[in-house]
């Protein structure tokens, strides 16, 4: 026969607490996972990095120009 | 030798008791008018993104609302309309109430940045650092235009709004922001009228402590009158049309007729009818600034099925 301690005020309260401060980050990890999810799709990248000439950019200066055609050498040796 | 002494366990606060330290109510408002902020913006925004703007600049406004009573809890103890708030009542420590205010400012302005735009996060920022520092520990208990000045953290999150989905300040947003800072004295000192003894009790130098209610009365016609302008001028914006400006020419000529009354009443009159007028015109100010941001987001339905402005 088990029997059960009746539960104090204080520990009904710290439970909840502690199931709303869980709830609470489990909803920002969701919003933060959410807010990935749409700024990925949307190819909203922007941050400091990207920045035109910056180092390890995907944005290039300027569009890039077709490599010129092989010059033939005018001067054989 | 019996040595049986009362003892008192230490309180233990829940979790709606911690909700409570983030002023929700205050939230409520804040919700709203950065929710029409951001709406009315010509730049819509991802609603993912959107929804994320509003839970930020609500959360760096709970944010400014624990810091305000970590640094107010004295005072909040001595008034009636506050003693009862998780501080004074000793719910929540004092310490507690500075690092959750500290802590989720430094979350909503980075999370608000990061969704959205910086500028927006720095307004944010501005914001809790008006309410927090310039008005709850410079003006509060040191000038009767405490909340003349004071009124503007609570103005900033309709603007921040349409920072964050536009990326810049426009005649809009600073209309938007006027509108509630102009708004804010009416409204407070029409509440100081009737709750004058809880400022007096605690040391607030509310107008109607220093320098009594004749002036305060005077002060709220006139700001008022002031205000009228702002209201108005708003309809004749980009985010105003004709349903705005006929809402908001109705609502300003009720709480000028309003302010009129509280004005031509003295003590004894007030007295009598347990400030009837002072408190119907408060009320009404809570309205006054809820339907004007109803008839802006009215207007912004409008515009979207190729109606409404100018």
């Amino acid at each position: 026969m088990a029997f059960r301690a009746p539960e104090h005020e204080i520990h009904r309260r710290r439970f909840s607490r502690n199931l709303g401060v869980g709830l609470a980050l489990t909803c920002f990890v969701a919003l933060v996972f959410a807010l990935t999810v749409v700024k990925v799709t949307e190819g909203d990248l922007g941050h400091a990095n990207d920045a035109p000439g910056m180092l390890g950019s995907t944005v290039p200066i300027a569009p890039e120009e077709p490599a010129p055609a092989p010059a033939t050498s005018a001067v054989n040796p | 030798m019996t040595d049986i002494r009362s003892f008192e366990a230490p309180k233990e606060a829940g979790f709606g008791d911690f909700v409570q330290l983030l002023k929700p109510r205050v939230m409520s408002l804040v919700v709203f008018t950065a929710f029409v902020g951001l709406l009315v913006a010509p730049v819509h925004l991802h609603p993912v993104v959107g929804f994320t703007a509003i839970l930020f600049i609500a959360l760096g406004a709970g944010a400014s609302g624990a810091l305000n009573m970590w640094w107010d809890a004295d005072i909040d103890a001595v008034m009636r309309r506050t003693k009862g708030r998780p501080v004074p009542s000793g719910l929540v420590q004092p310490g507690e109430a500075l690092a959750i205010g500290l802590a989720l400012s430094g979350i909503s302005v980075v999370m608000l940045a990061l969704a959205t735009n910086l500028l927006a996060g720095l307004l944010l920022a501005f914001t809790i650092f008006f309410y927090a520092v310039v008005y709850s520990m410079w003006l509060k208990r040191s000038t009767p235009q405490n909340i003349v000045i004071g009124g503007a953290a609570g103005a900033f999150p309709p603007m921040i709004g349409w920072v964050a989905a536009t990326g810049s300040i426009s005649v809009e947003a600073g209309l938007m922001f006027m509108l509630i800072f102009m708004w804010t004295p009416p409204h407070f000192w029409a509440l100081a009228l009737f709750m004058n003894e809880d400022y007096s009790k605690a040391g607030v130098p509310m107008l109607t402590v220093t320098h009594g209610k004749k002036v305060t009365r005077n002060h709220v016609l006139g700001y008022t009158l002031a205000l009228i302008p702002f209201a108005i001028g708003l309809g004749f914006t980009s985010i105003g049309g004709p349903v705005y400006l006929a809402i908001s020419v109705l609502l300003n000529a009720e709480f000028l007729r309003g302010a009129y009354r509280i004005w031509t009443r003295d003590e004894v009159m007030a007295e009598a009818d347990s400030y009837k007028v002072e408190k119907a015109v408060f009320r009404f100010s809570l309205l006054y600034l809820f339907l004007h941001f109803t008839a802006l987001l009215i207007e912004a339905v409008l515009h979207g099925q190729g109606m409404g402005g100018w």
